[in-house]
């Protein structure tokens, strides 16, 4: 019986357990994608399909050149990007987890109740930076050049990193809420679509119609895209900048707390 | 016997109690799920939780391991209240079975590194316990194997295996031998009895009857998210029918002369069981014993005579049907 009690407190007291057990569970969903990289795969052939798409499509109507157009559409792209790599994997993760029994026991488990979700939001960041390096590679190809010097052009990575962090949040909440994998991808599609297109991914705001130009102004994408492009075209981003973090922020303390309280008492 | 920890947490040393419920409700959407249930398990020992599907059974156990709260009542795991120290009560316990799960994407071994290193053990000391497990449950070499391409029976050691990771004082096992052949269903008993033989306190819920006739020190059966009997498995049995006698004849044509006798020594019809078989219930052992001396004296042949409890499979069936005449309104 002495040998069952001194059990697991022994590094307990320690700080940051929630974070290194995020790290740990991190870990965990990079060993699956290693295995199974298809996550990976649609994280880089979505945004990169768009690309090449709206590059040769409007290019020319657009910019007058796929040079100039590239230059204008490809830190969008990136953007985009992020904010699909929480989708494709998160959400539905998290949601498989909840059905067949992971959750329950790491529910049982000595661990914040963040772990888990924080866990799943980091292993996004690591596949997404993988998918980021492509995409550059994919876009200097295609004829991109980034304008603003290596530390500007790792900020605008960087900020669509934060972004998409803040975002996958999102996708967490809808893959705790719902009850079947199929419907978290239908409902984060949902949220995808307007907030990745209805954007100035593709074309400048001003040629678009009154009802849909209001949107895209309040869309924060829009703001995320616009300093992302700024920063990689060796412009000054502005106040999109301040628009951009003050979202990120509004969006993270929102979702996030309602993820993990949501995760702790899904029954 | 106790180690410091224990001695400095309030309550369990003054307390041999591995686990205590109190009236415990719990609602879903208007549906009573559990409707005050009471139970304790001393320390170290196997409690047997019997009921039809959707008696409360799964939803006692999520309480029990922190997963759900209860709308009232108190309940103590290892010494901790579920609902105020959560994180006391998570740090003694693991939980096993049907809904619980080990990662399928993963190998056996990793699963069990990653629990370890989730419950603070250093990767080191986390890989040594995955060893020491792997080899106790007989997976040493499917270690390296995707859980997918695992079979029934190895998946459920390896999900047994990787609750014990962190030493767990309370194991709620939740129909741990659903979908195992005989053989491995034996094998897992095995394993239970022997986490019991080292002090754990196992909180078992099972379909089988035979499961918590071997298994259980105590034997608690809910229905409709109460508790309608408990005692020790012979208990349940008495309280349900007391003995019968169970008489088999060689020759079907001794059959009435047997039926005699039976009729004559407890003043009971016996009931015709096969064309070889008489049984009848008796109210003590003096009527076997004048059973047994008037077959011998009027020379019946017969092939088998015993006094027996009911199994605990028909205690069961009179206990739930028995509480199924109680009209419950909360449920539809």
């Amino acid at each position: 019986m002495t040998t069952h009690t001194h059990s697991v407190d022994s590094r307990t007291g320690r700080p940051l357990r929630w974070l290194r057990h995020s790290l740990i569970l991190a870990r965990r969903s990079l060993a699956k994608t290693s295995r199974n990289p298809g996550a990976i795969v649609n994280g880089v052939v979505t945004p990169a399909l768009f690309l090449v798409l709206f590059l040769y499509v409007f290019g020319g109507a657009v910019a007058g050149s796929t040079d100039n157009y590239v230059q204008y559409l490809f830190p969008g792209i990136i953007v985009m990007g992020a904010g699909l790599a929480g989708l494709v994997s998160t959400g539905t993760n998290i949601n498989i987890d909840l059905k067949n029994g992971v959750t329950d026991r790491f529910r049982s488990l000595p661990i914040s109740r963040l772990a888990p979700l924080l866990g799943s939001v980091l292993a996004d960041i690591v596949r997404y930076l993988i998918a980021v390096a492509i995409l550059f590679l994919l876009g200097t190809i295609l004829g991109f050049r980034s304008h603003g010097g290596v530390t500007t052009t790792l900020a605008a990575i960087g900020l669509a990193v934060l972004f998409g962090f803040c975002v996958s949040w999102i996708t967490v909440l809808i893959g705790v809420m719902v009850k079947s994998a199929e419907a978290v991808l239908a409902f984060s599609f949902l949220t995808f679509l307007p907030l990745q297109l209805g954007t100035s991914l593709a074309a400048p705001t001003t040629s678009l119609p009154g009802w849909l130009q209001s949107w895209v102004h309040v869309n924060p994408v829009t703001a995320v895209m616009d300093t992302c492009r700024a920063l990689l075209n060796g412009t000054p981003p502005g106040d999109r900048l301040t628009t951009t973090l003050i979202w990120c922020a509004a969006i993270f303390l929102l979702f996030c707390p309602m993820a993990v309280w949501t995760y702790g008492r899904r029954e | 016997m106790f180690t410091v920890s224990q001695l400095l947490t309030e309550r369990s040393a003054v307390t041999d109690l591995g686990l205590e419920a109190h009236e415990l409700t719990k609602r879903f959407r208007g549906n009573t799920a559990l409707n005050g249930v009471d139970l304790a398990i001393p320390r170290g020992q196997v409690l047997g939780l019997l009921g039809p599907n959707g008696a409360g059974k799964t939803t006692l156990i999520r309480v029990l391991a922190t997963l759900l709260r209860p709308d009232s009542g108190t309940a103590r795991v290892a010494g901790y209240d579920v609902a105020r120290q959560p994180g006391q009560v998570r740090r003694r316990i693991a939980l096993s079975g049907q809904h619980t799960s080990v990662d399928e994407e993963l190998d056996g071994r990793a699963n069990l590194v990653m629990i370890g290193q989730l419950l603070d053990l250093t990767r080191r000391d986390a890989t040594h316990r995955a060893e020491e497990l792997l080899s106790r449950f007989g997976l040493t070499e499917a270690g390296n194997r995707r859980v997918a391409t695992y079979s029934g029976g190895m998946r459920r050691r390896l999900d047994l295996a990787a609750s014990l990771v962190g030493r767990p004082q309370v194991v709620f096992l939740d129909e741990p031998s659903v979908g195992l052949d005989p053989g491995k269903r034996e094998e897992l008993w095995q394993m239970i009895r022997d986490l019991s033989s080292d002090g754990v306190t196992v909180l078992l819920t099972t379909q089988y009857l035979e499961e918590a006739d071997t298994l259980a020190d105590a034997v608690t059966v809910i229905d409709h998210g109460r508790v309608i009997a408990s005692g020790t498995p012979a208990q349940l049995k008495q309280q349900v029918g007391g003995h019968t006698v169970n008489v088999r004849v060689n020759d079907p044509a001794d059959v009435d002369r047997v039926a005699a006798i039976l009729t004559v020594v407890t003043d009971r019809t016996p009931a015709r069981a096969t064309r070889h078989q008489l049984t009848v219930p008796v109210s003590g052992d003096d009527d076997f014993f004048q059973i047994a001396a008037e077959l011998r004296r009027q020379a019946v042949n017969v092939s088998e005579l015993s006094l027996r409890l009911p199994s605990l499979d028909e205690a069961f069936h009179a206990l739930t049907d028995a509480s199924a005449a109680t009209p419950t309104p909360q449920r539809p």
